[in-house]
């Protein structure tokens, strides 16, 4: 029974692109792969999984009490499906570092947390100490194998597929006493900095939340998400959502953008894999030019309205 | 209302890391060894919970060697009223710690368990929703608000979409993430007060719990290096480079 499940992430209308990233891992397995879809009214997100290439079955439960992401409920939905697979796979985001842990524990093993290579179906690689070590993980082939997905490591699967979706109704008890109150999106429209293909992104040299929006027009002249540094974000420069590094979002873009980011090691980590990192700070001795592929020792105030306009 | 608060001791996050040329790990010889940051954050929590009136005691834990005791003292020095070190000379993996956390939680009864959302060291962020899963209570992860009401815990989470509220029935599990509070200095008199506290040493084998189904780690290595980079003079200079590669 070498098969693999991956649970779906998504907001209720669409796919969170993690879920193709998964897939891409599953398929370095080696194995056939199911999906499952879990929450109310989710027959498009269901639709989007079953392009996913190389799904054999999309598994659409649909139940009132897996209406928001908690943990506790969609654990429970993911355990009564166990029996058939040896691997369980979720992504490396909030909501799969937020329950494939309660998955593994519920089913008695030890949890791979970001695979970022696949070596053989029970042996890993992922990064750790913030990235500044690669190690090696075999888990036991006797037990099943649940992990979160590094989703930076790994490329979306293509979407030309076309798996039939099933539906199932929800087996496991709901848990009363966990509630989901609401949720408030820092974010406007700008591109999801985890798919987003460039991301702008600020420090505490922008020194006011108004200073902010160069980052947000520079980001929206060319289409790219915006992210910031840990110290913008504790100075309330900018929403928490968008907060790039070791605790907060690890990202791949093609191209990333540092302005008055200083580059602590905690920060560095969470750009490692973008294909171009440019970095602009007025202080040449700071570390992000250590990993910068195109350097400016400049001001931010002088340099950002000087691309604006050569990129208008 | 009691709160138990789990520490773990690791190389603090200021220290650069380097693997070992032999592969077989980290190189932690003389290197500063701190309280992981989230944990302290989780105990200025719990401090902060107690001195609100809406808990009596805070018990801290670590587990691991004698070594531990350092980062246990420093807790009780913050202000914790009493800590115990489960003993073990083990590399211990999240679903052990959060069996052997269950069998404390099963003694010591406390109405909230507070955790760290990650270790610095391993970046697992795992045991706090094992603990809560092998429970079965309730599991509040990557706090950074929170507020107590009779028996429910309002929690905001920071989440990858923004920062989303949840209601959860006590007792449960909470884990911390950064912007919750900010920690407090230890003071002197604190640190010659820590000394007369109590700390349990209890050994991981008293508690009936064993490793199963662990993982093996091996072949550290340091991550592939970038390649150098070159300088810009100016934005004109810069913006040429982005359309020389295909980036803008």
């Amino acid at each position: 029974m070498s098969r693999t499940l991956i649970i779906a992430e998504h907001d209720g209308k669409n796919l969170n692109p993690s879920t193709a990233k998964c897939a891409s891992c599953a398929t370095a397995l080696d194995q056939a792969f199911d999906i499952i879809v879990m929450g109310t009214s989710v027959s498009d997100v269901a639709s989007q999984a079953a392009a996913i290439d190389g799904a054999d079955t999309v598994y659409c439960v649909d139940a009132e009490q897996l209406a928001n992401p908690l943990a506790t409920n969609h654990a429970a939905e993911v355990v009564a499906m166990a029996d058939s697979y040896s691997h369980i796979l979720g992504p490396s985001t909030t909501y799969g570092r937020d329950l494939m842990p309660r998955i593994a524990a519920l089913l008695g093993v030890n949890q791979v947390s970001d695979i970022s290579a696949v070596e053989g179906p029970y042996h890993f690689k992922r990064p750790i100490y913030a990235g500044n070590a690669i190690v090696d993980v075999h888990a036991p082939e006797s037990a099943k194998l649940v992990a979160t997905v590094r989703v930076a490591s790994w490329k979306a699967a293509d979407d030309s597929g076309n798996a039939p979706v099933e539906s199932r109704s929800a087996s496991a008890t709901v848990s009363p006493n966990t509630r989901y109150i609401k949720l408030e999106s820092g974010g406007g429209e700008r591109p999801d900095l985890q798919t987003a293909a460039r991301v702008i992104a600020g420090g505490r040299a922008l020194a006011s939340k108004e200073n902010f929006n160069l980052i947000y027009e520079l980001a929206d002249l060319i289409g790219a998400g915006a992210g910031a540094s840990r110290a913008a974000v504790d100075a309330d420069y900018c929403p928490n959502d968008m907060q790039v590094g070791q605790t907060g979002k690890i990202i791949s873009p093609d191209l990333y953008m540092a302005f008055g980011i200083s580059g602590a090691i905690q920060h560095i980590t969470g750009i490692k894999d973008a294909g171009t990192i440019v970095a602009v700070n007025k202080d040449a001795d700071a570390p992000i030019f250590e990993v910068a592929d195109i350097g400016l020792v400049a001001d931010l105030f002088t340099v950002i309205p000087e691309l604006k306009q050569l990129l208008a | 209302m009691k709160i138990l608060v789990g520490i773990k001791r690791v190389v603090d996050y200021n220290v650069r890391i380097r693997v070992k040329s032999d592969g077989s790990g980290v190189d932690t010889d003389g290197v500063k060894m701190s309280i992981n940051p989230f944990d302290e954050i989780a105990l200025e929590e719990a401090l902060r919970i107690r001195e609100a009136g809406l808990a009596e005691e805070v018990i801290v834990v670590s587990m691991g060697g004698n070594e531990c005791q350092q980062q246990l003292r420093t807790g009780l020095a913050m202000g914790a009223d009493r800590a115990i070190q489960v003993n073990t000379g083990d590399k211990l993996q999240p679903l052990t710690i959060a069996r052997a956390f269950l069998k404390l939680v099963e003694k010591e009864q406390p109405g909230l368990v507070l955790l760290g959302k990650q270790a610095i060291d391993d970046d697992n962020s795992q045991t706090a929703q094992m603990l809560a899963a092998l429970w079965d209570r309730p599991q509040a992860t990557f706090a950074s608000g929170m507020s107590l009401s009779g028996d429910t815990a309002t929690v905001v989470r920071e989440v990858d979409a923004g920062l989303e509220t949840i209601e959860v029935d006590l007792p449960a599990v909470v884990s911390v993430d950064l912007r919750l509070n900010e920690p407090r200095f230890v003071k002197l008199p604190d640190i010659m007060k820590a000394k007369r506290k109590p700390l349990d040493v209890i050994g991981m084998d008293e508690l009936g719990v064993t490793a199963e189904n662990d993982l093996q780690i091996s072949h550290y290595t340091p991550p592939p290096a970038r390649g150098k980079g070159i300088m810009v003079e100016d934005a004109a200079q810069l913006v040429a480079e982005l359309k020389n590669r295909g980036l803008v």
